[in-house]
């Protein structure tokens, strides 16, 4: 039985100088057969187990990591949330999951640090003002909290903006999701991972799945560096690395997985509290509680599992940072980093059953899936148990690329790729 | 980062190629007798490999020529260059 984390066993636990906490999870070796694996311990596949075992009752399901959990883009993105997507199915996917996270840490009993500080999406262009506005109209429409600011409201939401208009792309405008913010992305995970095991899920990190054996159309089992492993059913939650999994159960996904790089300065005081996103110049920035700031920067344009990307893109996103906000020009950045996101051709995700039986794939989120872990986690767990796609995801199907039924959202997706 | 060994230049920064995806994919040449599932097979799948990647570039700020690659996407190394129309020596 997991102990409640509260303030009485904050301090009681302060008596033995925190030396004493029960561990958060488990760290078992694998059985020789389980009814359901999940392949990936990043947000997405902690999140699938534990509603797989809280929501369909299910036992004996077990997560196999490669590295340790919430150490691929989990760990490695800007930790935006939003909702505000153009199309229908985007604002019910990712709505989903923003009403998942307003509860979060109550119900993980775990603090995600849940920041509800708004989002702003800047305009620099008339094109971009169209398009930003009609998006707030497609938002109210699907009832998603988002304004449209002038100029004058945008500098007076962000004062450290320059809003100049002799700027080489000047401030037009902006969006503003309220509810929108960050949270901290670790926590995610293991606030997750904690949950699920305590419902008996099992968690095993340092395990690499080698093969996927079939038996027909069907599935057998998965070939581990911890040894073969039975199952029925497999969740792939694989991120950057789905197609190679993919490839070892001879199907072809339609994903590219490319570096995107992210980076941080040194910590400074607060300066911006609020997360600025702007798709034309490509430069976001947010502050983290550590008052760092979070910077996100492109994708490249080939196919790379190298986890680190090229410098053009960091010089790129950093000019723009500081033509927007002049007051960083003298700031040092501290650490930068790269990770191997998978990218659909129409920039939206994949919650779908395969051609093969008890094969279910949840990936192709590409630069921008932290902010759905919740939804994500709990669709793709509704999708694998029922053997069919919950409402909200049946949108995001691998047919769709089949029948032309796509969901374009590479003008909400932030990032352009 | 990496340098490219353009066909025609000589060793230049990547900076200065356009990367123009996987190599070797042939369009269909009945368009017109393709199912739906073979269409989006041609269109949309990708191997998207992890290992030894047969890839087209062009040299945009340079001669403006295509040709191709085979580079392990697991590293960035580039193992050979051939032009458009040869076949990769590995």
């Amino acid at each position: 039985m997991k102990n409640k984390y509260s303030i009485f066993s904050l301090i009681k636990n302060s008596f033995s100088y925190h030396e004493n906490w029960q561990r958060a999870w488990r760290d078992p070796e694998p059985k020789s057969q389980y009814d359901i694996i999940i392949i990936g311990g990043g947000g997405h596949g902690l999140a699938t187990a534990y509603y797989l075992a809280k929501e369909h009752n299910l036992k004996n399901i077990a997560v196999i990591e490669k590295g340790w959990i919430g150490g691929g883009n989990t760990g490695r993105n800007t930790t935006i949330i939003r909702s505000n997507y153009l199309w229908d199915a985007s604002a019910g996917l990712y709505d989903h999951a923003l009403k998942i996270w307003e509860n979060l840490s109550q119900e993980l009993n775990y603090n995600i640090m849940f920041s509800q500080r708004g989002v702003m999406n800047l305009a620099h262009n008339l094109h971009d003002v169209r398009e930003l506005k009609r998006r707030t109209h497609a938002n109210r429409l699907n009832g998603i909290d988002c304004e449209w600011l002038n100029v004058e409201q945008v500098k007076k939401f962000c004062p450290i903006i320059n809003c100049s208009p002799e700027i080489r792309y000047p401030v037009m405008g902006s969006t503003l999701q309220r509810r929108a913010g960050t949270a901290r992305h670790d926590a995610v995970a293991w606030g997750y991972a904690r949950g699920a095991d305590a419902m008996g899920v099992d968690i095993i990190q340092n395990c690499e799945v080698k093969g996927i054996k079939r038996k027909g159309d069907s599935i057998e089992g998965i070939d581990t560096t911890k040894g073969f492993i039975k199952t029925k059913k497999i969740g792939v939650v694989a991120a950057g690395h789905s197609s190679v999994i993919a490839n070892m159960a001879g199907l072809r996904l339609p994903l590219e997985s490319k570096p995107l790089q992210a980076l941080v300065s040194e910590p400074i005081k607060p300066i911006i509290d609020t997360v600025v996103m702007s798709n034309a110049v490509h430069a976001y920035v947010s502050q983290s509680d550590k008052g760092e700031l979070v910077i996100g920067a492109g994708t490249d344009s080939y196919i790379s599992y190298t986890q680190k990307g090229t410098h053009e893109i960091v010089e790129g996103t950093l000019k723009a940072i500081i033509e927007l906000y002049p007051i960083f020009s003298r700031l040092r950045m501290l650490r930068q980093w790269g990770g191997v996101v998978d990218i659909c051709p129409d920039a939206s995700p994949l919650i779908t059953k395969t051609s093969i039986k008890g094969l279910y794939f949840n990936c192709g989120w590409g630069t921008g899936g932290f902010k759905a872990t919740p939804g994500s986690g709990h669709l793709f767990a509704h999708t694998i148990a029922k053997d069919e796609p919950h409402a909200l995801n049946a949108a995001f199907d691998i047919n769709r690329f089949v029948s032309g039924d796509l969901v374009d959202e590479h003008g909400a997706a932030a990032v352009a790729h | 980062m990496f340098i490219i060994n353009c066909p025609y230049c000589g060793e230049r920064d990547h900076a200065e190629f356009s990367y123009g995806g996987e190599a070797h994919l042939v369009r269909p040449k009945q368009p017109t007798e393709l199912s739906d599932d073979q269409w989006a097979e041609y269109l949309f799948m990708r191997k998207n490999i992890k290992g030894i990647q047969y890839e087209r570039w062009n040299h945009s700020h340079g001669c403006r020529r295509w040709f191709n690659l085979s580079r392990d996407t697991s590293n960035d190394k580039i193992h050979s260059v051939y032009k458009i129309g040869e076949k990769p020596s590995e």
